[in-house]
């Protein structure tokens, strides 16, 4: 070596530590490499737990999970005609599995050699099996989405070899490997977690509340509760193309005013809470992009008690029906974001879809008709009742329904039930009249239907609704579905949906729209069905 | 004055005991179900009744109540079910920063309505009067939370003056070391002076909007105190000794004028602290009035619990040192107790 390459190698050398101890400097002011790695979200609200298997995570919880844990399998995605990234219902994908392979009554995933938890620890057949079966052990929600796939006991997860798990099959469920793909099952590291195991606390709970313990492709390192949540990318990340964003702030900004202004004067990058008038104005304006995605198998409904006198009247549900001023809650209350599930021409037949149009339509005259056909000339008087947590859309909703029932002689007071309050009153089904929103992970008529509309009578079936003919055609169709018979299949979805807009216990009124509101140097959203962000396919360019 | 001081401690006792059980109390009737908010959105009856059990909200009332008092007795003030965190540890936390804001705010107002009241007091009748009496009129009536989107809208989003509301510091600087959980003075302390000009502005916007807020007591306080003050007899014969007017209204008059001035701060201290609520929630910034509020949507007992028993306890301290305060400005107090 000869002394100019000497000095020159010391100089790059000294570039490269330089380098290297500027690297904290993120912290420094006025770092615009910083900001341009960086990528800035603001909120409304923040975790409450970082695990989703916790006791009582919320749902932007759900965000921080699905984050830094992995899953065994995952959803490809798809474009949508106007361009949006869509999950792709139908194509699962290998996440920490690098094959798959199912059977008639088992699946088995082989694991990837190389994926790593955050701590280094490998990966291993023995985690995947601890993590499975803690998701169907600490009961509430967690065990209670498992087993809407038919996923209930320890002993369907078998460890085959180090690298090998297979998932034995309860009964034939076309929902069990989907169910694998969405956020609860994640796949935990075991012995970290195990050392923070208590006797009273078998699985860990405490710890994982507090402490990210995955390997996903972004690394919890500082969560303030109801204040930040800061993340940095895992460079070692096997599971799939590294993400762009290197580390990724997560702001709690309560007030909406201030989230608009944040993307307004470009110092926050996305947001995706806003009441709808300005996710309208935003898009007006065409400063930043918006991009608006109706929720995948969720429908805004007005629900009738059918057990409650007069809505036990087959008359007069419909003649409510006939009575929603469909259009103006589109336009007044919605700014047209949200995609209308009326106005199907009448006679149409019904489709093997869901969530689809029905074909009542704002009709006074006939609504009064009916009314006067029920028995009740003068009307009659009753209470709407709405969820105050989701105010900005419930409240001008239902003065617009009270506005028009009055029209045809029914006569509304307005109860509004406190958000902590809302899901104890569904499950009393003691309100005559109310508004609600329901949408399900996964997208399929059936599940919305076997929750909303089945006699099982879960709390999702707020309207108290059971009808024996009901309930065989969802049950027909889980058993079709899971056996791939499509003939009896479509007969028995064609026949649940037309027989839930003839009977009319919930008239649907719209499907809601997820919107999100980015700076326009930002690509790479993704619709997700949990309907959180996914940060790893996020460009700031 | 030790003895004053452990008597003030004694009465306040009973008040503390009062403030415990009405919480509980009050926390219990509030609407809402706990169990089935924290079940999660697709719960059956039997899921919300093991969360239920967890929490221990199926015990009577009682029971419930002797083990909320032995918790607290070792400190413990239970687990918020929003943030997943110790109350303790969340208070502890975020008192400074709700600390740190109401002091500022209060500093803002002082240096804005003591010298105004002065003036419209000694030029009664003035313009300076009536911008006075007009500036503390509005102050009171706009409420703070419109103050405060008012201010963000025009600093921030119009002239770009302010940095954004985003909480305690911007997001690209760290906090100081902790060492009073003040921004401001552990910044300095750490020599950051950064960081500190950083914290500072964060702090501005919402410190003004708490100021204007409380503008109205202090300033129509002072200008009456200083009124009865400057029509009295030692004023007239300071006058009359040839004493210049400064001399007369700094030294003599004001001095004098102060107590129930004192008074006035010690209360808008207290209203300020709830007014913060309200102005941490525009301002994103992670109080214990923004946390009060969220627990108490989500039906979370033990942070608004331990929110009001904080609150309470500072109010008897701030009363405390209030009557310490007057002694120290007016001997004759010091001699009676």
């Amino acid at each position: 070596m000869d002394r100019r390459t000497f000095l020159k190698s010391g100089t790059a050398g000294a570039a490269l530590a330089g380098s290297a101890v500027a690297a904290p400097a993120i912290w420094s002011p006025a770092q615009a490499q910083a900001r341009q790695e960086t990528l800035l979200i603001v909120s409304e609200s923040g975790p409450n737990n970082i695990d989703i298997q916790g006791v009582g995570t919320n749902v932007p919880g759900y965000e921080a999970s699905w984050n830094s844990y992995d899953r065994l399998i995952t959803h490809a995605m798809k474009t949508l005609p106007d361009g949006t990234q869509y999950y792709d219902r139908d194509k699962i994908v290998p996440e920490l599995a690098e094959d798959m392979s199912v059977s008639d009554m088992s699946a088995t995933f082989k694991l990837r050699k190389d994926a790593t938890f955050h701590d280094g620890a490998p990966v291993t057949a023995k985690d995947v099996k601890w993590s499975l079966d803690r998701s169907v052990s600490v009961g509430g929600f967690p065990a209670f989405q498992m087993s809407a796939g038919s996923l209930t006991k320890p002993e369907q997860f078998v460890i085959v070899d180090d690298y090998t798990v297979r998932v034995d099959f309860l009964r034939k469920d076309r929902l069990t490997i989907p169910d694998l793909a969405v956020i609860v099952p994640c796949v935990i590291n075991s012995e970290l977690v195990k050392k923070h195991a208590a006797a009273n606390d078998p699985w860990g709970l405490e710890y994982t509340k507090q402490n990210e313990a995955g390997g996903g492709a972004y690394k919890i390192v500082r969560w303030t509760p109801g204040t930040e949540v800061v993340y940095e990318r895992n460079d070692a990340w096997k599971n799939g193309a590294l993400p762009k964003i290197k580390r990724v702030i997560w702001r709690m900004v309560p007030s909406a005013g201030n989230r608009r202004a944040l993307l307004e004067r470009g110092d926050a990058d996305i947001s995706y809470d806003l009441p709808n008038k300005d996710f309208a104005e935003l898009k007006q304006d065409g400063k930043l992009k918006i991009v608006s995605t109706p929720y995948s198998n969720g429908i805004q409904y007005i629900g009738m008690n059918v057990t409650m006198a007069p809505f036990d009247n087959l008359k007069v549900r419909q003649a409510v029906a006939y009575a929603i001023p469909y259009q103006k809650i589109m336009d007044v209350v919605l700014f047209g974001l949200a995609k209308p599930m009326f106005g199907a021409p009448p006679g149409t037949p019904p489709s093997v879809s869901w969530p689809q149009p029905h074909s009542y339509n704002t009709d006074l005259a006939k609504a009064k008709q009916l009314l006067t056909e029920a028995g009740f000339p003068n009307g009659f008087e009753t209470v709407i009742s709405f969820d105050l947590g989701f105010a900005g859309v419930n409240e001008p909703l239902c003065v617009l329904v009270q506005e028009s029932l009055a029209q045809i002689g029914i006569k509304t007071t307005i109860d509004k039930i406190p958000g902590a309050n809302w899901r104890t009153e569904l499950n009393k089904k003691s309100m005559p009249l109310f508004t609600n929103v329901f949408s399900g992970w996964l997208d399929y008529p059936e599940y919305f239907f076997y929750w909303c509309y089945h006699g099982q009578n879960s709390v999702f079936n707020t309207m108290n609704y059971k009808s024996p003919e009901m309930d065989k055609l969802i049950d027909g169709a889980r058993a079709t579905a899971a056996v791939g018979d499509t003939a009896n299949y479509d007969k028995d979805v064609e026949g649940f949906v037309d027989l839930a807009f003839h009977d009319i216990p919930r008239i649907p009124l719209y499907q809601p729209y997820v919107n999100v509101a980015m700076q326009k140097n930002i690509s790479g959203y993704q619709y997700w069905f949990h309907r959180r962000l996914d940060y790893r396919a996020l460009v700031k360019a | 004055m030790l003895q004053q001081i452990a008597k003030r401690f004694l009465t306040a006792i009973p008040s503390v005991i009062g403030v415990i059980i009405i919480t509980f109390l009050l926390t219990r009737v509030l609407p809402g179900d706990t169990a089935a908010y924290f079940a999660g959105p697709a719960a059956t009856p039997a899921a919300i009744d093991e969360v239920r059990k967890q929490l221990g909200l199926d015990l009577p009332l009682s029971q419930q109540f002797i083990r909320y008092t032995i918790d607290l007795v070792h400190g413990n003030l239970g687990q918020s079910l929003t943030t997943g965190q110790p109350v303790v540890s969340d208070i502890a936390a975020r008192l400074p920063a709700s600390g740190e804001l109401t002091l500022l705010g209060l500093v803002v107002s002082m240096l804005i309505a003591v010298p105004l009241g002065i003036l419209a007091a000694v030029k009664q009748g003035s313009l300076i009067d009536h911008a006075c009496r007009i500036v503390a009129t509005a102050g009171v009536s706009l409420p703070v939370f419109f103050t405060g989107l008012v201010l963000v809208y025009v600093f921030y989003y119009l002239l770009g003056w302010a940095p954004p509301p985003l909480g305690r510091l911007d997001v690209f600087y760290s906090a100081p070391p902790t060492v009073t959980g003040f921004y401001l003075i552990d910044s300095l302390i750490a020599g950051d002076l950064e960081t500190f000009r950083a914290a500072l502005a964060q702090l501005a916007l919402p410190a003004i909007t708490l100021g204007l807020f409380a503008l109205a007591p202090i300033a129509r306080m002072t200008r009456a105190s200083m009124l009865a003050v400057l029509a009295s007899d030692f004023v007239r014969t300071a006058r009359a000794s040839g004493l210049s007017t400064r001399m007369v209204i700094v030294t003599y008059a004001f001095r004098n004028a102060m107590l129930p001035v004192i008074t006035t701060l010690g209360m808008v201290f207290s209203f300020l602290l709830g007014a913060n609520v309200l102005v941490e929630k525009v301002f994103a910034w992670p109080g214990v009035g923004s946390y009060a509020v969220e627990a108490l949507i989500a039906s979370d007992y033990a942070p608004v619990q331990g929110f009001v028993l904080v609150m309470a306890i500072l109010y008897i301290l701030l009363n405390l040192f209030i009557d310490i305060l007057y002694g120290v400005i007016d001997p004759r107090v010091r001699l009676e107790g």
